[in-house]
């Protein structure tokens, strides 16, 4: 669903990603670990159009998308839920989740959203800003399913979130993934996370993937070791 | 200097300059909704936004005298044709704008500084050679001169009534353009983060140019406002834009409210002064009391409370 091929990405003259080739099928959850400044969310942004490629591309359902600006590469199928979240907070709940709208022309935020997270409608006349980090949290990953994307970023979605709720997000993302066969690539530095979601797990370390497993068979003392600093 | 006067003859002279000052008010909204628009949306300071305001009032007058040769019959109800066009006119005149040159320069604030300054001193010089350098004025139909009388002494101008009410309607117009329309929607969440605007699929680009048309498009419709308190010429903007950035910045950039709460305690302490004092001295109080003000609100009258 998601083809990534020899990827590289720059900041001007520094570059962060050296090459990467990775692919996400259907229906499949990834976690790309990794420790602060790996490039993580560098590689979501340049999937997201907001940084640009340098060289290689990366593809959705066979369609590249690697020139195209982030509204088009919404139009395709890309979603995505950033690091910090970054909601719209003067705008309410709902009208945060009806920003994923513009797209398909639709009105009404699909009830099916909310079924997913009950909270954000008994909130939805609330400023997103008032939210709690969680709420914002769920807030960002309905406001991306609204696009009714095919594969679905999420950037650190743990960060800052108490353990009980971690718990419920991983059980929300593989509802997610059953109910609408999307592909999800989560980027982590929490194992116990990525252990619990992904189906895959691979490793960025200084920009370049250096591990790349099925979850049943990850050695996690060999994951970990690359997330300790 | 109110010593001269009898108690009822102030509160009449009040009143009266209250109502005078109608007009100016309802420029001063329209003119600053247009320029919070934009200033809000893309940060950009239309230095220009005078011009636009002229553009308008020029189509007004084009407006009049074309009724007045050709659709004489017509001749009562051009005015709306004329804000119509005045938008339209300002509008498009303001996309094109925006796409040949503003949008290479967001982000880049002092070059759009410049850029609309330069564009403020082309249109001064298009307008001199199309219209002359002669200031034009308009012809009212009958039915909006004269006033209504409220007492014996206090008197209220009709076409300031008119213009008052025209204004309303914009601004709750604009109100639901911002606030209960797609487009709307679109625009804040632009303001808010441009780039996240863009990861849930919103084309910034095309909100971009519709919102800096629709702020020019307003100030178009303030130049057919202005036709009746003023006469229209080359430079005419000028004398506004100034009064205008003053409004927006004291009533808080990111609130309608107080676009127009600031609007109309601007134009109605000046209107109100000019009667006792002279027409600069009147603007010199105002600008002291509002940098008096501003140093103790600097956010503005209105902001919102939200938590980041
Ligand atoms: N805007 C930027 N300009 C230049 N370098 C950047 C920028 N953003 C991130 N970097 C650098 O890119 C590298 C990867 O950062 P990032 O993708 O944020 O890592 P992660 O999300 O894994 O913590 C770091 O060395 C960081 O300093
Ligand atoms: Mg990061």
């Amino acid at each position: 669903m998601l083809n990534v091929a020899h990827y590289h990405v720059a900041y001007g003259q520094s570059e962060v990603l050296h090459g990467l080739d990775f692919t996400v099928a259907p229906g499949e959850i990834i976690a790309i670990m990794g420790r602060n400044g790996m490039g993580k969310t560098t590689l979501m942004k340049s999937l997201m159009g907001i940084v640009p490629t340098k060289d290689g591309a990366a593809a959705v359902d066979g369609v590249d998308v690697t020139t195209m600006k982030s509204y088009e590469r919404v139009a395709n199928g890309i979603a995505y839920v950033p690091q910090g979240r970054l909601i719209f907070p003067t705008m309410t709940v709902q009208e945060n989740i009806e920003t994923g709208l513009s797209l398909s022309g639709r009105r009404k935020v699909p009830g099916d959203i909310y079924e997913l997270f009950p909270v954000l409608l008994d909130m939805k006349s609330r400023r997103g800003g008032n939210l709690s980090g969680g709420q914002q949290q769920q807030l960002a990953i309905a406001r991306a399913l609204a696009t009714n994307p095919k594969v679905l970023l999420l950037d650190e979605p743990t960060e800052g979130i108490q353990p009980s709720i971690i718990r419920e997000m991983a059980r929300v993302l593989k509802r997610i993934r059953d109910e609408r066969e999307l592909s999800i690539v989560v980027s982590e530095q929490v194992l116990s996370f990525a252990l619990d979601v992904a189906d895959r797990v691979l490793v960025l370390e200084n920009g370049r993937l250096v591990h790349d497993e099925p979850r049943e068979s990850v050695d996690e003392e060999k994951v970990a070791a690359f997330l300790s600093v | 200097m109110f010593a001269d006067y009898t108690w009822t003859e102030l509160g009449s002279i009040f009143a009266m300059q209250g109502f005078a000052g109608l007009i100016l008010f309802s420029v001063f909204v329209l003119m600053a909704l247009g320029l919070a628009i934009i200033f809000g949306q893309m940060g950009v300071i239309n230095m220009a936004h005078g011009e636009f305001m002229i553009l308008g009032a020029y189509v007004t007058y084009l407006c009049s005298n074309f009724f007045e040769a050709y659709l004489p019959a017509l001749f009562g109800i051009y005015f709306f044709f004329a804000m119509a066009l005045a938008f339209l006119a300002a509008g498009t005149l303001g996309a094109l704008v925006e796409w040949s040159l503003i949008r290479h320069l967001y982000k880049r604030p002092l070059d759009t500084l410049l850029a609309t300054w330069g564009l403020s001193l082309i249109l001064q010089q298009a307008y001199r050679s199309i219209f002359g350098a002669r200031e034009v004025g308009v012809t009212l139909p009958n039915w909006l001169l004269g006033s209504v009388p409220l007492t014996d002494i206090i008197e209220i101008p009709i076409n300031g009534i008119f213009v008052m009410v025209l204004t309303f309607v914009i601004a709750i117009a604009v109100y639901f353009i911002l606030f209960r329309s797609r487009m709307g929607m679109q625009t804040r969440a632009v303001v808010q983060n441009r780039v996240m605007a863009g990861a849930v699929g919103i084309n910034t680009e095309k909100v971009d140019r519709n919102t800096f048309a629709l702020g020019c498009g307003i100030a178009g419709i303030a130049g057919s406002a202005f036709t009746m308190i003023g006469s229209t010429g080359p430079t005419a903007g000028q004398l506004y834009i100034v009064d205008t950035f003053l409004i927006v910045v004291f009533g808080g950039a990111a609130s309608l409210v107080g676009t127009i709460a600031s609007s109309f305690a601007i134009s109605q302490a000046q209107s109100t002064m000019e009667f006792f004092l002279s027409g600069s001295m009147a603007k010199v109080l105002t600008l002291l009391t509002v940098v008096g003000i501003l140093m103790l609100r600097p956010q503005g009258l209105f902001s919102l409370k939200i938590r980041r």
